[in-house]
């Protein structure tokens, strides 16, 4: 159940929400939509799920148009609308059977479907209230709930932890990875470890176009500058250190972030080395020699949070 | 979208309908909706009814007409517009349904409402038929009538609701458009002599009083058809206007 969207472009009056974007999600993959507030995510979404109409470009979800085959793609796809919308005078059985004879699924199985549902997604005890009553996490779980009740080939999550405490995050993002085994999934966040934590692949979307399009290790060694090490060091003089330091080949600049009222003469720096050089065994040889005790000495990775900073501010 | 509107599903139109529905009577509209009724309708009917003398209901065929200016808008207004500000209209024409479905079934709850609150309105009937000889043709008509007229005020209502998401709004919007369907045979007096027959023949009270005398004219209920569906057109319109 591929989805393949073909120089996409929208258009809100004058302004260009989406700008020409064209990527592939293959079957069973889950893809992570990231982008600042205001990317476009949304609005591609939006125009996946036959919501809004695209001013240009195509998009496919298994060989069929959105445009032309509307009615056919809607079936297949299951859709959590941003702010995850519900009927809050509703209690949570009604409104998954109303769901899913919308998606019409047959009245036989809707009773099946439903027990399914409440079982995996975890409001068995919460069956009989209304939706108005439950928690944010209850709620979003009675949204992915909607989404999956006719066990569409298709997900698509627009946010679906946002505004939830740390642990309902872990619990969804356990959840969406737990369906999105047999299913083709794009979720759209501005959350960068959810990303790393649950998705196979990730576009970046910045001002309406991608900035970036790979699984996220691709991402990270891509966008990876300078390595950089941190360093932590007792010193009486920390000035001298900033001049010292340099004088070794392959060390760029050197920075002290030294907190306001650290203890004693501790000094943190952070050194910038040309990329792929190792100059751990020369600045331990260096504090020996200047008899400073070394507290921490560590490699920092590119992160994704900086690959991201990098695309959508960076430049 | 032409072909929407013919290839209407039952099964969705139901879903929506009885959704609808229940929702009424899980809220306090319903209930609110049917007491307003009776009591407006019970203390203006019996008050003058032994003044007057006359078995007949043509007092409550009277009143009922305007009750539905404030009422009927009162029921559609939510019907779009509360859908629109929660967001949930996104999931409902995201799901594979037509919008005409939509439409239709929330139409047909809001009007099925009406025909509930006017239920109980036949135990005036059987009083007055007890108290004195009664006419049955303008009973049979003026029944008909009203649900007809309900009908339409029922589309105007939620054409109103689709073009707002503040209900207060759709109120208004909805009061305000059956109002001047309401107003227009009663202006007759200050319109150019040429154009007094197209205002009378706009007025939905001219055809209602046609209905209620108990002559059952095709002309008046062309009218209240052609007028319920082009409003009904308008709100399917209206809708899909985020495809524009």
């Amino acid at each position: 159940m591929a989805i393949a969207v073909r120089n996409l472009t929208k258009f809100y009056g004058q302004e260009k929400a989406v700008d020409d974007i064209s990527f592939d999600v293959k079957t069973g993959e889950i893809l992570g939509f990231l982008g600042p507030n205001g990317a476009g995510k949304t609005t591609t979404m939006k125009i996946i799920t036959c919501y809004l109409p695209a001013s240009g470009g195509t998009v496919e979800v298994d060989g069929l148009s959105v445009s032309e085959q509307s009615f056919e793609v809607r079936r297949k796809i299951g859709y959590l609308p941003e702010m995850n919308p519900l009927y809050h005078d509703m209690n949570v059985v009604e409104y998954l059977e109303y769901a899913a004879q919308l998606q019409g699924v047959q009245d036989s199985h809707i009773r099946s479907r439903l027990k399914e549902m409440t079982e995996v997604c975890g409001i068995g005890d919460v069956r009989h209230k209304d939706i108005g009553e439950l928690s944010k996490g209850y709620r979003q779980r009675v949204g992915l709930a909607q989404a999956m009740i006719h066990d569409p080939e298709v997900l698509i999550l627009d946010e679906p932890t946002s505004g939830l405490d740390p642990n309902q995050i872990v619990e969804i993002r356990n959840l969406i990875r737990q369906l999105g085994r047999a299913k083709t999934v794009i979720l759209s966040t501005h959350i960068l470890p959810e990303v790393q934590a649950t998705c196979d692949r990730v576009v970046i979307i910045h001002e309406g176009r991608i900035a970036a399009d790979g699984t996220p290790q691709q991402l990270q060694s891509q966008f990876r500058g300078a390595d950089q090490l941190a360093l932590e060091l007792k010193a009486s003089v920390a000035n001298a250190l900033t001049d010292i330091v340099p004088k070794i080949k392959a060390v760029s600049s050197v920075e002290n972030v030294t907190y306001g009222t650290q203890e004693g003469e501790t000094h943190r720096f952070l050194v910038d080395v040309a990329r792929g050089t190792d100059v751990r065994e020369e600045l331990f040889r260096l504090a020996v020699q200047e008899r400073w005790v070394m507290l921490e000495l560590s490699r920092r990775a590119t992160s994704l949070e900086e690959v991201f900073h990098k695309l959508t501010v960076g430049s | 979208m032409d072909k929407s509107l013919i290839l209407l599903s039952t099964r969705n139109t139901a879903t929506i309908f009885k959704k609808e529905l229940r929702s009424y009577f899980n809220s306090a509209v319903a209930y609110v909706v049917i007491v307003v009724f009776l009591a407006i309708i019970g203390w203006f009917h019996t008050s003058n009814l032994f003044l007057m003398n006359v078995a007949s209901m043509r007092l409550m065929f009277e009143l009922v007409p305007i009750v539905f200016l404030f009422v009927v808008p009162a029921i559609t207004m939510r019907l779009l517009a509360e859908e629109t500000k929660a967001g949930t209209i996104e999931l409902l024409t995201t799901k594979p349904l037509h919008d005409g479905e939509i439409v239709a079934g929330k139409f047909l709850a809001a009007w099925a409402l009406i025909g509930v609150a006017l239920l109980p309105t036949l135990f005036y009937y059987i009083t007055i038929a007890f108290l004195g000889r009664i006419d049955n043709g303008p009973v049979i008509g003026g029944y008909l009538g009203l649900l007809l007229m309900a009908g339409v005020y029922v589309s105007v209502g939620l054409l109103a609701s689709s073009l707002t998401e503040n209900q207060i709004v759709a109120f208004i919007i909805g009061f305000l458009m059956a109002l001047v369907l309401f107003m227009f045979d009663k202006v007759l007096f200050y319109v150019p002599e040429s154009l007094t027959s197209i205002f009378e023949y706009l007025g939905i009270d001219y055809h209602f009083s046609n209905i209620a005398r108990g002559v059952i004219d095709t002309r008046d209920i062309v009218y209240f058809l052609s007028v319920l569906g082009f409003m009904l057109y308008l709100t399917v319109v209206s809708l899909g206007r985020r495809r524009w």
